[in-house]
């Protein structure tokens, strides 16, 4: 019989198919991206408002500095950061190669 | 009892009551114990509901019974529950048992043990209350394990063996039990305490559960590398439940006395070792087929009875072994499959698939939505089996011999 | 574009707390729900077991192995988060009763039981179960999270797709308009049922959103909670716009924000000069056929603003 394409290694299927929690992290959509967030560490206000508002959880603070930045791993480029930034500091910019 | 003629009453003896099939169902499940219990009324079930909320209301049992809105959500709360933790019980019959079969096939998915007492009724169309298999074979390939009683006191025991096995496989049970026959009728039976049930019944312990200190991930879906495991796992499950069951109808006989040990608790016989022919019949028809067996033993003829006491995981192996050296099988069933033969009869026929004994098999759709079965009917039948030969094509394998031609347009074409 | 900005990547010095809802879901780019799904368990925490119906947040969060939830979670079918919420809730009862020690928390009074569920899920094939889960007054918070559609198979009107909309089986087309039905009003039909609380919140305005959740989990009995989440996929409109969209739903008041307690209106976010329905329509694609500048087309829109103004004044929505 043909192999069956399976991206997980050293998998056990679990009784009823039960999953471990907070196991999605393994995916990293940044790859989705076609746009991504930058930011003016200069304009930025620390409001919080591109956090409270990315359906990804892609918009954190900046540990030891007075700004926001953006987890590249997860962010999908969607804007919905930029768009609510009120100091306009975000801009969308596509993602070279 | 399916008695077709008046029979001398069993007196009940000292540790037995008498009492309705559905209070004496209900009481079994009181002994059990469940945190949970969610049905809905159905006739001929329903009974077994009001008992146990009687039970309830007078603190005799200590469940939360949820009064729902539909047998559909009956299983979808003894889901949630089950998955919780708790040892959830529900009941129904007929338009009930389909109407939750969506929920129900994915309990076995999701491996909850949620075990439920089924008065086994027709299914509509037309709309018809009372007995035959019909609502339990169109669940037959759900991953549900099935037994089926013969008596009141078996319609208890069982489900007292479904918690056991449910909970120790992992996988929903229905503790079939024919509608009216042994839902409204008044036997003695011997009703567990729950100190004894307690004794057969150990906790539930489930793998995992719904709780925030653990918290897991329940019902996630399966991609196609993945969901042909999961159902093998269904699969090795059911398997894994014939030796589960021999082990507990064993243990059953120790605190109970009640032996159904026979084939590692999966066939009851009567008479079948020397049988020349055997009838193969589920459910209360074999009381009645019992009586006939004697009456032909009594004037030297060998008949005997074999009865699958579990139809799910199907005792191919046990039967093989009742059914071999017999010259002919007569299979009574109280369903039929449009289309084909029907479904118990194509069981039984692919079970002897592989036997080096294989005696040619009639089968016998009768007794359909309550039709009284009388024993000289069935003695018909024996005369009819024993015309049974390898060579018989398959027109003449199935037979519904109580159809009334009459009633048929253009009279009868079978 | 100076390359130092190209370049920026402060991902590793980000932290990610621990999260009940986790990044790496597989929802679309500006996804409405999935914001409404980390609200909801940013205000819940982690006492809380998650009965979630088939659908976009349930597919995009649970593929086996994976699970973007942190909470205890199940899934069942389409239909039944209520009653399954609703069995967890009477388990619970039971081990309450039997072994108090059953569960390892303070108070198993902070139990949080939460169904999440589609407007198709909820208001549609899930009704039945919905409802009987309310009457019967499970300690169940039931969250419907409204795209206005089944987004997950491809968008196809439910009972919440918006009067005039394009959906697959209700598409605009020579002779039809799109859906020609209003939202079916569940916070009534909820508050009908005798709960305690039922109440509307956008994604638009989190903090609203989470303290309604708080509100809600605190109080006994079945509570309801509509709250709305655009879909940029399935409406047609530019992934950044999903909060000016679920905002201009409020403003314009197709989408009122309001409490029901016991039956009775107690609060309604009152809106100053209530912009007309086109500003909500004219972003998204799903509405373009209605600015074709044909009868039709205008026709629909007023009347969706008359079933809008009914409504406002029902309410009194206008301040």
């Amino acid at each position: 019989m043909s192999d069956t394409q399976d991206p997980y290694e050293d998998l056990k299927i679990t009784t009823g198919v039960v999953a471990e929690p907070n196991t999605s992290r393994a995916n990293k959509t940044g790859s989705w991206r076609e746009l991504k967030p930058v930011v003016d560490p200069d304009t930025c206000i620390e409001c919080g408002q591109c956090e409270t508002y990315c359906p990804d959880q892609a918009a954190k603070p900046v540990e030891g500095e007075d700004f926001y930045a953006f987890d590249l791993d997860y962010c999908k480029g969607c804007g919905i950061c930029a768009d609510v930034c009120p100091t306009d500091a975000i801009e969308m910019v596509r993602e070279e190669a | 009892m399916a008695r077709a003629e008046p029979q001398e009453q069993e007196n009940p003896s000292d540790d037995q009551e008498v009492m309705k099939g559905t209070s004496a169902v209900a009481k079994g499940v009181m002994a059990a114990d469940p945190d949970v219990v969610s049905a809905y009324p159905i006739t001929p079930q329903t009974g077994v509901v009001e008992k146990l909320s009687e039970l309830v209301a007078d603190g005799k049992l200590d469940s939360e019974f949820i009064k729902v809105d539909s047998e559909f959500n009956a299983a979808s709360t003894c889901i949630g529950a089950s998955a919780a933790g708790a040892r959830a019980f529900s009941a129904t019959s007929s338009q009930g048992l389909k109407l939750m079969s969506e929920p129900l096939f994915t309990a076995a998915g999701m491996r909850l043990p949620i075990v439920m007492a089924v008065a086994n009724r027709s299914l509509s169309a037309p709309l018809s209350i009372w007995a035959d298999h019909t609502d339990a074979f169109a669940e037959r390939d759900g991953g549900m394990l099935q037994f089926h009683a013969e008596d009141v006191q078996e319609a208890i025991d069982h489900v007292l063996l479904s918690f056991r096995v449910a909970e120790q496989v992992n996988l929903p049970a229905l503790s079939n039990f024919d509608g009216f026959i042994l839902t409204h009728v008044q036997e003695p039976a011997n009703i567990p305490s729950e100190e004894e049930v307690s004794e057969f019944l150990p906790p539930r312990d489930p793998e995992y559960t719904l709780d925030p200190s653990d918290p897991k991930t329940m019902g996630a879906y399966a991609r196609p590398e993945h969901w042909t495991e999961s159902r093998y796992e269904i699969q090795r499950a059911m398997m894994d439940a014939r030796e589960v069951w021999a082990d507990a109808v064993e243990e059953f006989n120790d605190v109970f006395g009640r032996d159904y040990t026979e084939y590692g608790g999966m066939l009851d016989t009567y008479y079948a070792d020397d049988a020349d022919h055997i009838i193969v019949a589920m459910g209360s028809i074999a009381g009645t087929i019992r009586n006939v067996v004697d009456a032909y033993r009594e004037d030297g003829e060998k008949v005997g009875l074999v009865r699958p006491r579990v139809f799910r995981p199907f005792p191919a192996p046990e039967l093989r072994d009742a059914l071999a050296g017999a010259e002919s099988v007569a299979v009574l069933t109280k369903e039929m499959s449009p289309g084909y033969e029907s479904a118990f009869a194509g069981e039984i026929k692919g079970a002897l698939y592989h036997a080096e004994s294989q005696p040619p098999i009639k089968s016998y759709v009768l007794g359909m939505a309550g039709r009284d079965v009388k024993p000289e009917d069935i003695a018909e039948i024996v005369e009819d089996v024993k015309t049974a030969s390898p060579e018989m094509g398959f027109k003449e394998s199935e037979s519904w011999p109580q159809l009334r031609p009459e009633l048929l347009k253009g009279g009868d074409e079978q | 574009m100076s390359s130092d900005l190209q370049d920026q990547d402060y991902t590793d010095e980000l932290e990610h707390d621990e999260e009940l809802w986790n990044p790496g879901h597989r929802a679309c780019a500006g996804c409405g729900p999935a914001l409404a799904m980390k609200y909801i368990t940013e205000a819940a925490g982690e006492n809380t077991i998650v009965s979630n119906a088939t659908g976009c947040m349930e597919v995009v969060s649970t593929p086996y192995p994976e699970s973007a939830w942190g909470t205890s979670y199940i899934h069942n079918i389409f239909e039944n988060a209520a009653s399954v919420a609703a069995g967890v809730e009477a388990a619970y009862k039971s081990f309450d009763r039997r072994d108090p020690d059953h569960l390892d928390v303070e108070d198993s009074d902070d139990l949080n039981i939460i169904a999440i569920g589609g407007d198709g899920a909820t208001a549609d094939i899930g009704f039945r179960a919905l409802s009987g889960m309310m009457e019967r007054g499970h300690d169940v918070l039931y969250v419907m999270y409204d795209n206005e559609a089944y987004m997950n198979t491809g968008v196809q009107r439910s009972s919440q797709t918006p009067f005039g909309a394009s959906t697959t089986t209700s598409p605009a087309g020579e002779e039809s308009i799109g859906n020609d039905t209003n939202k079916k009003d569940m916070i009534s039909i909820a508050a009908d049922h005798g709960i305690p609380y039922a109440a509307t919140a956008s994604i638009s305005n989190p903090h609203d959103f989470k303290q309604k959740v708080e509100k809600a989990l605190d109080i006994e009995g079945p509570k309801f909670l509509h709250v709305y989440a655009p879909c940029p996929v399935g409406w047609s409109f530019d992934s950044a716009q999903t909060i000016d969209l679920a905002e201009k739903a409020v403003k314009t008041g197709l989408f009122p924000v309001f409490e029901m307690e016991d039956g009775e209106v107690t609060s309604v976010n009152k809106i100053r000069d209530r912009e007309p329905i086109e500003e909500w329509l004219e972003p998204q694609g799903r509405f373009k056929h209605l600015f074709k500048d044909d009868e039709d087309g205008e026709q629909a829109i007023q009347e969706l603003q008359e079933w809008i103004d009914g409504r406002a004044e029902d309410l009194g929505l206008d301040a």
